[in-house]
Formats: C-alpha cells, structure tokens, sequence
C-alpha cells in the first residue's frame, strides 16, 4: 500500500517533469561516496529549467 | 487447461465486442446507450493489444529484455533515468493527452457517432498506437534521438531540413486553432473570462510558493491552487450574475484573441517557475482528475446517445466542417486516431527514461490506446445532448443566423427538432445567456460533460458549475499549452534562423529571445486573428488545416519507420508501417487537394478567392464580408492557406521519394545498414 502510494507520487510529480531527488544522489554518488551533488531545491530547478528548455516534446494537441 | 481458459476469456472478449459493434450498427430510431460504445472500444482495445501490439514486439521489432536502454546506459539521474514502466506510462499519457482528442471527435458528431467510433478505433490499432511505439522503439535504439535527428540520420540532411519546416508550420497552426478554440468558448461569456483570468493570480502565487516558500512541494501546491480554482469558478457565477461587474469580464472575439497573443507573449519570455510550472500542475492534474471523472461518470450514468448513428451530413454538406465523410472525417479526428505530433512526444523524454525494451509496448502502445479512450469519450458526450442543440452550438452564425427563432427553424429543417425554448433553456442550465455558434468542441463538451456529471453530483443545481468546471479545465490546459508551445515554437525559430545568422541561436541572449518569441506569437497570433473574424467561425478553416498537417507528420513519422525496417531488412513485415503510412498520405493529400482545387467554394480556398475576387472585380460585396476592404482580406486569406496547403503537401510529397530512394538503396544489399547505437547486452543478473 505504502510502495503503491509512493509510485503514485512519483507518477504524477514526474507529469510535470520533476524527477527523483534520491535516485538522482543515489546515482552520482554510486561510485564515489563524495561526489558533488546538486542540493534538493537546485535538482527541483533544474528540472523546472528543462521541462520548458529545448526539445522537450510534448503534445499541445 | 490453462490454454484452453485462456482462449475463452479471448473469445468472450471479442464476442462481448461483437455484440456491442451489431448493437450500434442495427441501431434503428431508438437512441442506444453509451455503454455500448464503451464495450465495443474497449473490447477492441484489448484484443488490439494482446495480440496486434504483441506480434509488433516480439516479430516486427524483436524487442529483447537483456538489451541495455539508454537510460540504463547513460544513466545521470537527471535526464538519462531508468524508471518503473507504470510511472513511465503516467508520465507519457500525460505528454501525449492534449486537446486534440477532445475537439475532434466533437466536430466529427455532425455525421453521427459511428464513423467516428469506427474510425478512432481502427486508427488507433492500425496507425495511431503503430506510430507511437515504433518512434519510441527507433528513439530508444538511438540514445533517445529526437524525430529530426533520426530523419536526417536515416533519410539524409536535406530530409531532416525539410522536416524541421514541416514541424515549425504544423506547430504554428496548431497554436493558432487551440488559441481559437479557447476565444470560441470564452466570446461574451463573464464567468468562464473571469474563471481563466484568475488563474493567473492564482499561478503567480503558486510560483513564488514553489520557489521561495516551500520549494519543490508540488502537491501541496497544487492543492492550494485546485481550491482557489473552484472558488473562482464558484464566485465567476456571482460575477456573471452582477450587471455592474459583468461586463469587465465580456468581451468580443477580436479583443480576447488580443489579449491571448499579448498573454502568449508574456508568459513565454518571463522565467518559468513564476507563471508556466505553476499552470503545468494544475492544468496536468486537472486534466488526469477530469478524465478519470468523465469515465467514471459515463459509467455510473450510463447516458443515452441522442444522435444518431449516421446524419445525412456524410455528404460533406455539414454546417460544423465541410467536406465528404472521405477524406475528411479522417483529418477531422487527428488525435485520438492518430497523431503526428506525438511523434515528437515519444522521441523526447520518454525514451531516455525507458528501463527495459520490453517496456516499449505498454508505454509507446498502451499509452495511446489510452489517449484514443479519451476521444471517445469525447464523442459520447457531444452525442448524449440533443442534436438540435448540438447543431446550435457547433453551426456559424453564418448559416444559422443570429437569434434562437432563426437557429431553431433553420435547424428542424435539417430534420432535428428542437425549439427556441429549448435552445434559451439550456443556455439557462450552464449559466450563460446564448449557446449558438459556439464551433470549436470546448463549449459543446462542456455541455456534454455538465449533462453526464450533475447526474452523479449535484443534480440541476449544479450544471452550470460543472459547465464552467469543463472549460476552466479546457482552456486552462489548452492555454498552458500555447504559452508552453510558443516557448518551443520561439526554440524552432532560433534553431532554424541560426542556420542562417549563427547570433540567432543563442537562447541566452535576450534580443534573439524577444525577436524569436515575437516572431512566433506574430505567426501563430495572425491565424487566430484570421479565424476570429472569419465569419464562417474559423474552426471551419483552420481546423482542416491543422488536421491535414498534423496527419501528415504521421505520414512521415511512418514513413521514417518503414525505412528503418527496410533498413534492418526486416522487409516481410514491412506492411506495419507501410500500409498505415499509405493510407495516411491518401487521405491527406486527397483532402489537400480538395482544399485547393475543389470545385465549392465551401470546400477550396482556391474556389473561394476566385468567387470573391470575381465579385470584387464587378464592385459587389458578398456576404459575409461588410466592404470591399473586407472582400480582399478574405482573399489574401484564402491565397495564405492555400498556399500553406500545398507547402504542406510538397513537404509530404519531398518526403516520400526521400523515403522511396533510401528504401531502394537498402533494399539493393543484403546486410542491416540501420544506423542503431550499437548493441550492449545485460549480464546475467548484473545491472550495469
């Protein structure tokens, strides 16, 4: 119930193009625990930025 | 054992579809409820995707679990993520459900319901849901490449040139007749302009929320904003109501297609997070929330269709679009049947997210299925109110004159009765003081919409709330679309004019900005302006227009796909492609063709300049037109989407014997020369 509710977050944060924080930390620092990483409200900007940048498709009709 | 339940369960579903299909079919003077449009679809559906999408999977793209994704390749977290296939889908649904599938059908009721049924659905299995899933199969296999790039990859540069052409056009007739629509339903209406003016105050407040109060809690926010909305549209009725403060809020065509290109303008150069994500949330929850709403309603309800199933207006004699059942129920009803631009959607962000290959089909097939339930529904609610109302709504003033008295008996002419009272009555209902000559599906779906849901809450009282639910949650998604689209349509110009001036490129720069946003709200901006004075309504002429362009990227996007099948000499299954693609270009360029050289005025601009100018030249002046200024304004404005019809078809035709030479080159050896991303394959349970 808990993981179904959380996917649902998920699903509807990512149709408005926001991503996930942690998968993201999760990520740069698979390899190298010290890695530099983007600060929550930086990641939320970020994809902000891109959901309106370039080539980011989605239909108008 | 298992088998054999299996095939039974198969054989129920398809017999359950069969029963259904007859039952509308054999309908003869009795009205047939919904229900059995939702079973015949839905029953189509299933079977198109347990087995159609299937053999497109496993035989035509051999999709292979163990094949490494991009997103698993190059994954960063930020723009390459592997993500769970039921989040992905939600996430591509939403790209790919606009306002397309709402529209369409809506026009497309005038010939009755079941040619478009029977349309959407056989569009959707055979063209829509194939074109969708093969561009995200071909991106998926390239790093995500986008639709341009895999053209000019597969088909050439000049190719890829031609078709970046072709998108900007396409882009800027769709802006223009979404513009359009949102001005149809807001015209001289105080409580939908006060509802959609408040969502921006409301978006600005989320905006400064989500940047500096509580960054990044979306939901919350969106919360926030959702009951705001339906305060305003509560006090919109208070508004609409008060003889002092209405007419703030009423204004004619001309001034709300001003202040929508202004607004366009604003909206896209000011920073995102303050005007645009904010009314991305709403208008994406809203839209979600009304879908499921609107199944549920129609499922709780169980309306009756009030239409019937075929009207005489096959014919092409139809007040809403002219133009016979072929080719022009095809164009009318892009979306939700099949549509170019998602071609552009599914070689976007979905396909740098894709975690498995496997995951191609529900996603890229599924998804669409989905968008095309959309479209029936849509359908189903322009048919369960009267015909005689929906030909008020959806008929020019033009044709059905001015007054309820007039509209009324021009219409039972046609044969569906209905009466001044009838027309006053239901204008009463939602809240407004006239329903004629509303074209453009949005007023009329509201209708629809206000008719199945006060039936589950609310009763009579609240028909009008959710009439004016129905647009908020049309025009606002329809709006965040346009601001959205002329912030992409300014990136196109600035792509393409920095082929030519290399300054023009740069997004950063402020004076290439506002010059390339101009430029795009002055294009889309000047047919919006064309359509609202336009007295046959404008969605009459640019509706056509933007179907017959967005059909055609579908032509080219299948026409790409079936080269890459040649390519990967899987030329046994090349028909998945190719015959939808054939069709696709048969029907486009007959309908181009008829839209230039048609003998009827009502059909060809080409006729109808030549009617007008034959006029002008013996000094008369045809209605609708006031003055001999207005006769030659209305032939420029034939000769522009004349000749924005057959740019349109030189771009189709260019890219066919593109396709048909590089078809040749690769048919003439024997080995793949697709140009995939070479393959890397999963270690047994290793993650790369």
């Amino acid at each position: 119930m808990l993981k179904l509710m959380r996917q649902a977050v998920a699903t509807a944060r990512l149709m408005v193009g926001v991503k996930d924080y942690d998968a993201y930390v999760a990520r740069r620092r698979r390899f190298n625990p010290d890695a530099p990483v983007m600060t929550r409200d930086e990641f939320f900007r970020a994809c902000q930025e891109a959901r309106f940048g370039k080539g980011n498709g989605r239909c108008p009709c | 054992m298992n088998q054999t339940k299996n095939w039974l369960i198969w054989l129920v579903v398809a017999l359950a579809g069969a029963a259904a299909f007859a039952v509308l079919a054999l309908e003869r003077g009795e009205t047939v409820n919904a229900v059995w449009v939702v079973v015949a679809a839905v029953s189509v559906y299933l079977i198109a995707y347990r087995f159609y999408s299937r053999f497109i999977a496993e035989s035509v793209m051999e999709l292979n679990g163990k094949r490494l994704t991009p997103a698993e390749r190059h994954n960063d977290g930020l723009d390459y993520v592997p993500t769970n296939k039921s989040v992905l889908f939600g996430h591509h649904f939403a790209a790919i459900a606009g306002a397309g599938p709402l529209v369409g059908p809506v026009l497309a009721a005038q010939m009755g319901y079941l040619p478009g049924t029977l349309w959407i659905l056989a569009g959707v299995v055979f063209a829509g849901a194939v074109q969708d899933m093969m561009v995200l199969f071909m991106s998926t296999r390239r790093d995500g490449k986008s639709l341009g790039d895999m053209v000019r990859a597969e088909l050439g540069p000049i190719a890829g040139l031609v078709t970046s052409i072709g998108v900007l056009m396409i882009m800027v007739i769709i802006l223009a007749v979404l513009a359009l629509v949102v001005v149809k339903a807001l015209m001289g209406s105080p409580w939908g302009t006060f509802t959609i003016a408040m969502t921006i105050p409301i978006a600005l407040l989320m905006g400064v929320y989500t940047r500096f109060i509580r960054p990044g809690k979306i939901g919350e926010v969106s919360v926030f904003g959702f009951v705001l909305l339906m305060l305003a549209i509560v006090y919109g009725g208070k508004v609409a109501a008060n003889p002092d403060i209405a007419p703030l809020f009423t204004y004619s065509g001309t001034a709300l297609a001003w202040a929508l290109i202004g607004y366009g303008f604003v909206a896209s150069v000011l920073p995102v997070w303050l005007l645009l994500a904010p009314r991305d949330y709403l208008s994406t929850f809203l839209k979600i929330g009304t879908i499921v709403g609107l199944a549920v309603g129609i499922v709780v309800v169980l309306p009756n269709l009030q239409m019937p199933s075929v009207t005489r207006f096959i014919d092409g004699t139809g007040p809403v679009f002219a133009g016979s059942l072929f080719p022009f129920l095809f164009i009318t009803i892009a979306c939700g049947a099949v549509s170019g631009f998602h071609a552009l959607v599914s070689s976007g962000t979905t396909p740098k997210m894709v975690e498995n290959e496997v995951h191609i089909r529900p996603i890229g097939y599924g998804a669409m299925l989905m968008e095309s339930f959309v479209a029936i529904m849509a359908l189903i609610a322009a048919s369960v109110i009267d015909p005689g109302v929906y030909f008020a709504m959806n008929s020019p003033a033009a044709v059905v004159g001015h007054t309820v008295q007039e509209a009324s008996q021009v219409i039972s002419g046609w044969g569906f009765v209905v009466t001044p009272d009838m027309l006053n009555q239901v204008a009463r209902d939602v809240g407004e003081t006239t329903i004629l000559s509303r074209a453009g599906g949005a007023p009329t779906l509201a209708v629809g919409m206000a008719h199945i849901l006060h039936q589950v809450i609310g009763g009579k009282a609240m028909m009008a709330f959710w009439y004016h639910f129905a647009i908020l949650f049309e025009a606002l998604f329809i709006l965040t679309a346009v601001d959205a689209g002329t912030r992409a349509l300014r990136f196109m110009f600035q792509d393409l004019l920095g082929t030519f001036v290399k300054p023009l490129a740069h997004t950063e720069s402020l004076i290439a900005n506002l010059l390339a946003t101009g430029l795009a709200v002055a294009s889309w901006g000047y047919f919006l302006y064309q359509g609202v004075i336009d007295p046959l309504g404008g969605i009459n002429t640019l509706w056509p227009l933007f179907g017959i362009a967005n059909q055609m990227l579908a032509g080219i996007a299948l026409m790409l796909a079936t080269v890459v099948l040649v390519k990967m000499q899987k030329v046994r299954h090349v028909w998945v492609t190719l015959v939808p693609a054939l069709g696709i270009l048969l029907v486009t360029l007959t309908a181009g063709w008829q839209k230039l050289f048609s003998a009827s005025p009502k059909i060809s601009f080409l006729a109808h300049a030549d009617k007008f100018s034959a006029a002008y030249a013996q000094g008369q002046v045809l209605a609708p037109a006031k003055s001999l200024a207005e006769m030659q304004r209305i032939v420029f404005n034939d000769y522009v989407d004349a000749v924005l019809i057959a740019l349109f078809m030189a771009v189709v035709i260019a890219m066919a014997l593109f396709a048909l030479r590089v078809a040749r080159q690769a048919l003439a050896v024997r080995w793949p020369t697709v140009k995939e991303v070479p393959a890397v394959y999963r270690e047994e349970g290793g993650h790369a």
